[in-house]
């Protein structure tokens, strides 16, 4: 009994300290007005390469993938364009509100996972291993449709949730070195991390050609590569954990401009 | 299928400097890397790229296994005449990629 009411006397001043963590956490989120794509940080010679189509490497996935738009597939025997024809009208802005929210799951999906529900449901065809470099070119071009246009998250209630738990992991610590998401791209950004400008991390150009991969990679392997950074044990791709974070990320770059295909260092 | 992307300007003027810029998806795959099991992944590059201007050669490179993958190679050239502007790559397993472009001179 007594234990009881010194753990209640204890709670009072602990709800206090997580209702201010909560109030300093939300203010420490960049306000729109200052939000600006990792563009803005690249040097001249890696701006000038993303400019241009011929010398963007990005654009070479983009090709296999229009290529692969048009190839019938799987026992059906359709090609995406069967249903949804040119892919410049249809597929203009889409890549910009993913992940959206699937009904028959009951959760988000991102584009990379809608692809494959899409093959594996429409054209009856096995579905593109995780990181292929089929499912990158075909989600790269779809991606390249919605250049220039602002990333809309979707304003589903039913993704909510997963919205919330996506905020939530961006300032969760993590790992051996216990850090979050947001201590660097919320609270750092702009400052250098060893030679290196810590960006803020808007995920506005995925799937982007990584100088250091030397190839296209999604926004799930560049969480990953985050996450071994922090010496924390990365999620299987296609993990919910990671959609979620997608979902938040996405959000939080919100009327930025889409630069798929992107180049980054 | 490699890809490749091409720039060159589709017009110019006789006498004028040209910029023309190329790009081939390649893995170039260095030969000095292992896998998880410690197998060395066999070397696989692009070892030489030629540009023919009309038939004849005004740009040839060696490369080497330290080259970036997808190789943007980027040089200038004298537009003397209207033609074709060929490219060649090859290198090993028998890889061997060729485009050409259009240029018309006045």
């Amino acid at each position: 009994m007594n234990a009881v009411r010194k753990r209640a006397r204890w709670l009072a001043p602990a709800a206090v300290l997580l209702a201010l963590a909560a109030v300093i956490s939300a203010r420490a989120e960049i306000p729109l007005a200052e939000r600006r794509s990792g563009y803005a940080d690249l040097a001249p010679d890696t701006k000038a390469m993303q400019d241009d189509d011929t010398s963007n490497p990005g654009m070479l996935a983009v090709l296999d993938g229009e290529a692969l738009w048009k190839t019938k597939a799987g026992n059906a025997g359709r090609a995406c364009a069967d249903c949804h024809a040119d892919a410049r009208v249809s597929m203009k802005g889409v890549a910009a509100r993913y992940p959206a929210f699937e009904p028959t799951l009951s959760r988000p999906v991102n584009l990379e996972q809608r692809i494959n529900i899409c093959r594996t449901e429409r054209q009856q065809a096995q579905p593109f291993a995780s990181e292929s470099k089929d499912l990158l070119a075909l989600t790269a071009f779809v991606g390249m449709q919605s250049r220039g246009q602002p990333i809309a998250p979707p304003a589903d209630e039913r993704l909510r949730p997963f919205l919330d738990a996506g905020r939530e992991a961006f300032s969760r610590r993590l790992g051996q070195f216990n850090l979050s998401c947001g201590q660097c791209h919320d609270d750092n950004w702009g400052k250098r991390l060893i030679g290196n400008i810590i960006p803020q991390a808007h995920p506005n150009g995925y799937p982007l050609y990584r100088l250091e991969w030397q190839s296209i990679g999604s926004l799930q392997r560049r969480l990953r590569n985050c996450m071994i950074g922090l010496r924390a044990e990365p999620y299987e791709y296609g993990a919910p954990e990671y959609v979620s974070l997608e979902l938040y990320l996405m959000w939080r770059a919100r009327g930025l401009p889409a630069e798929t295909p992107a180049v980054r260092p | 299928m490699a890809r490749a992307l091409i720039n060159v300007p589709a017009k110019a003027k006789r006498g004028e400097v040209i910029t023309i810029k190329t790009l081939i998806s390649h893995v170039m795959e260095s030969g000095f890397r292992h896998n998880q099991i410690g197998v060395r992944i066999p070397r696989d590059i692009i070892t030489s790229f030629t540009c023919t201007y009309n038939g004849e050669e005004i740009f040839q490179a060696d490369l080497h296994p330290a080259i970036t993958a997808n190789p943007f190679i980027a040089f200038t050239t004298i537009a003397t005449e209207s033609g074709t502007i060929a490219f060649t790559w090859r290198g090993d397993n028998g890889f061997s990629a060729a485009e050409s472009v259009n240029i018309t001179v006045e």
